[in-house]
């Protein structure tokens, strides 16, 4: 067999053929939703969405402490909640749940107590009832405790040897110092020290339907839905309001710390800067710029460090919110000899972003992929719970997904480049690298590098 | 349900078509699948399947490179590629107003892809950052995927290493990517699916004036990557440099994915029983009631199932302490199984994987993405995308002794262990 060269393989008679235009557009059908606050003060949003016989679940806790041993005893809490009741032991949550094609989670961070789960629609009653248990009659026996307890602490041991995690940990301390919120992990010999009367306390004392909210997604009817998790968490209730984060103070531009990691084949490179909310009126423009810069594939630093110079696999900046604020996060892996060059890169497109704002394709492209992958990412019942998930916190609801197509569809390009010039200034961001020192000799080269 | 409705035709080229209307959402799926995975990579090559993967988005006759991105996302869409053994898909999801967009983007690349040095260089680079990011510079990396086939099979397509070998990758030249194009991307070696908010009618016209003049190429023949199956115990040990705590592997074979699909799924149900839930088998054994290991996993597939054909992998994967021994761990496991082997399970355990499987389906079905790509490579492993559709039904007859029967064909005298022991860990 004899085969055809490269060059003769990309081309044929015919010639470069043109891009055929887009087709009509058809707009997503409304939802059918209900968004109400229980007389227990938790607010519940269900949302119809028959696409399959399914029932997705959501629910936020404002989970914020600021003791030393906070986020040790609510880690074990998270392990434990669905561990078992007054009414039913481990093995009876987990059975009772999987008859219904059931599943249920619960995971912790220094904002939020969350628990999410699904089951087929069918099995809607069931769910409701296992996770209200757990909300009013976790018994966290000694047992289950000193049980997770201990995988806890060896778990812990698997995340620090993450790269990714010594990377947030770095990042995190360097942008906040010793705030609640750099506790992600909690300290293993901590949680080694966790005892089931602690977590019994945590879980009176801050397991509160008070400033919470319930998103349920699915092959629903929201009534019914509504009426249903009333009845099924009226023995949760409390005077008191869930626990918010204090405050954050405002993350301010500086030099990047290096931080050594002997041995790495690999560097971790991570900035932020300070942003806004998403209900401030420059958010929508701030998104935009966002995304040009370095938000989806064809932004302009994935363009550069990846496809011109294959520098990273991977490079990305996002927006992180919390309850009352916002940040910027840049963030890229690189090989060890390339890594210098990388973040000079990043920096020279942060002040390109100001000098050169987006041009017209870039602000359509942007626009464009903004509309779009909101579009796919709630046409599937899970996308959707999480969406509203993270939005419900914020005060937001169905409303604001609703609209925001239209508020990106307003934004204009000088109000993109506003944003470019407000926000991605490279002088704002400071950050971190991870790496092995004795193969990055050009990182102090570039200034603004300390130890 | 909406959407289970299938058209399926072949163009005059060869390129076998299936579409899938469901209007719930104004957003369509476009995937083709290519009937070469890296098991099919010459021997000196490794990694080459994934790395020619990343090639095909580097630009075609019409497209400048970058254009393949700018467009599917400037369209509002999405996209991406993947490699597995024996098949490599790429795909998009966009608003439904793309759709001649995404057939017209993959029908140029599959047609007359512009494949150049200084692009092959420069995905060289970017696959090797992968590699690091993936396997090189965290723990457990390539556990079990790239590790284990080489402890259990002893042929190259089975037992290599899927990313490659550094020097392997770097020693790929145009030559190499234009035998591979030329053999494997073939419109007869290929699927292409639609799915979502689509006319059929207008959709089949599309497809014909995009894809009608792709150049017809026979499809290759396709090896059997068959072997005997063990003949003993066969061990091996890995030292992560990274890794905090020992792990361990197993290996086993399973009955043909494609030609004993009941005995396939029968293993589906059994790797449920075994440590889906806390009320499973290994979760209670090993986690729970002893305790023994932090995480166990029992799988179908070294990514899944129905990713390959035969031979295909059940693996058994722990993280444990070091103070536990791996013959403890093992004879646990051993231990279990026998159970099972002798005593068939309750139908009250089956009821529970049936129905959290049921659940799985429908979950992942809402995706359209995924619905899209299961589609595409149920036709393309199984010549019948409807068996998608099918799976909770086979899924529900499966019996308790089949279950039973398919433990009892997990034998420790026929098997790969892997040991990963950490190197002392991050300090």
């Amino acid at each position: 067999m004899t085969f055809r060269t490269a060059a003769e393989i990309g081309r044929t008679e015919k010639g470069p053929r043109p891009l055929p235009e887009l087709g009509d557009q058809r707009s997503a059908t409304g939802l059918t939703s209900v968004d109400t606050v229980l007389d227990n003060g938790l607010r519940v949003i269900a949302v119809h969405q028959p696409t399959v016989p399914m029932a997705e679940v959501r629910l936020r806790i404002p989970f914020a402490g600021t003791d030393r041993r906070h986020s040790a005893i609510a880690e074990v809490l998270a392990a434990t909640i669905l561990t078992g009741t007054q009414r039913r032991d481990r093995v009876a949550m987990d059975t009772d749940l999987a008859l219904v094609g059931g599943e249920l989670g619960a995971g912790v961070d220094p904002e939020r107590l969350a628990m999410g789960g699904n089951a087929l629609a069918s099995g809607l009653d069931t769910l409701l009832d296992v996770l209200a248990d757990a909300l009013t009659g976790a018994a966290y026996r000694d047992e289950e405790v000193e049980g997770e307890r201990a995988r806890l602490v060896e778990r812990i041991a698997v995340a620090r040897s993450q790269p990714s995690v010594i990377a947030r940990e770095a990042l995190q301390r360097h942008r906040y110092g010793d705030h609640p919120f750099t506790r992600e992990t909690p300290e293993a010999a901590d949680v080694a020290t966790v005892t089931a009367d602690e977590v019994r306390a945590m879980h009176r004392e801050s397991v509160l339907p008070r400033g919470s909210v319930l998103v349920f997604v699915g092959d629903i009817a929201p009534d019914t839905v509504i009426a249903k998790i009333g009845a099924a968490l009226a023995g949760w209730s409390s005077d008191k309001s869930a626990v918010e984060l204090p405050d954050l103070p405002d993350v301010v531009g500086g030099d990047v710390l290096f931080v050594p990691r002997p041995g790495a084949v690999q560097s971790q490179l991570r900035l932020s800067a300070q942003a806004i909310r998403r209900t401030d009126p420059r958010y929508p423009a701030l998104q935009l710029a966002n995304l040009t810069y370095g938000g989806f594939f064809s932004s302009r630093l994935v363009e550069n460090i990846r496809e011109d110079k294959g520098y990273t696999y991977h490079a990305r900046s996002s927006l992180e919110f919390t309850v009352r604020g916002a940040t910027l996060l840049v963030d890229a892996d690189t090989a060890s000899e390339v890594t210098a060059p990388a973040l000079l890169e990043m920096r020279y497109e942060l002040g390109r972003l100001g000098a050169v704002p987006p041009t017209a394709e870039e602000v359509d492209t942007v626009r464009q992929y903004a509309i779009g992958s909101l579009l796919i990412s709630t046409a599937s019942q899970t996308g959707l719970a999480s969406q509203l998930a993270a939005l419900a916190p914020l005060g937001l609801g169905t409303d604001w997904l609703v609209e925001h197509p239209d508020r990106l569809a307003q934004v204009t390009a000088e109000q993109i480049a506003e944003a470019a010039r407000e926000f991605f200034s490279p002088t704002r961001f400071t950050g971190v690298v991870v790496g092995d020192g004795a193969q990055l000799p050009a990182l102090r080269s570039l200034g603004g590098v300390v130890e | 349900m909406p959407g289970n409705e299938l058209t399926r035709f072949t163009l005059p080229n060869g390129l076998r078509v299936v579409l899938a209307p469901d209007p719930t959402a104004p957003v369509v799926g476009v995937s083709v699948h290519y009937d070469v995975g890296f098991r099919s990579e010459p021997e000196g090559r490794t990694g080459f399947a994934h790395l020619f993967e990343h090639l095909m988005f580097q630009g075609s006759e019409s497209l400048e490179k970058l254009a393949h991105f700018r467009h599917v996302q400037s369209s509002g869409g999405t996209f991406n590629g993947s490699t597995h053994p024996d098949y490599t898909d790429y795909f998009e999801v966009l608003p439904s107003a793309g759709l001649e967009r995404a057939l017209f983007l993959e029908a140029d690349r599959m047609r007359a892809p512009k494949i150049t040095a200084e692009n092959l260089a420069n995905q060289i680079d970017v696959v090797k950052e992968e590699i690091r990011l993936n396997v090189l510079n965290r723990p457990y990396g390539g556990f079990p995927w790239i590790l284990l086939p080489p402890v259990l099979y002893q042929t190259f397509p089975n037992a290599h290493n899927g990313y490659g070998d550094f020097t392997e990758l770097e020693s790929a030249n145009l030559d190499d990517c234009a035998q591979f194009f030329d053999t494997y991307y073939a419109p007869a070696n290929a699927v292409l699916t639609v799915a979502g908010d689509l006319d059929v009618e207008r959709t089949r016209d599309l497809i014909d004036r995009h894809f009608g003049d792709v150049p017809a190429r026979s499809a290759p023949d396709r090896p059997s990557f068959g072997e005997p199956r063990p003949a003993g115990q066969l061990e091996s040990e890995h030292v992560d440099p990274h890794a905090p705590l020992p792990a361990l592997a197993i290996g086993y074979r399973m009955p043909d994915p494609i030609a004993e699909l009941d005995g396939y799924l029968a293993n589906l149900v059994l790797a449920s029983v075994l440590t889906e839930g806390d009320a499973s088998r290994l979760q209670q054994r090993l986690v729970l009631r002893e305790p023994l290991v932090t995480d166990v996993n029992a799988a179908c597939g070294l990514f899944g199932p129905f990713e390959a054909r035969d031979p295909d992998t059940f693996t058994i994967t722990a993280v444990h302490s070091p103070d536990v021994t791996q013959d403890r761990v093992l004879a646990a496991v051993d231990d279990e199984l026998e159970k099972l082997a002798t005593t068939a399970p309750s139908d009250q355990e089956l009821a529970k994987v049936v129905a959290r499987w049921v659940a799985g389906l429908h979950r992942e079905h809402d995706r359209l993405v995924s619905r899209t790509l299961a589609l595409g490579s149920f036709e393309l492993l199984y010549g019948d995308p409807g068996l998608v559709y099918q799976l909770t039904d086979r899924l529900s007859a499966v019996t308790p002794d089949a279950v039973s029967a398919a433990a009892k064909g997990l034998r420790p005298d026929s098997r790969a262990v892997l040991i990963v022991s950490p190197a002392g860990g991050e300090k």
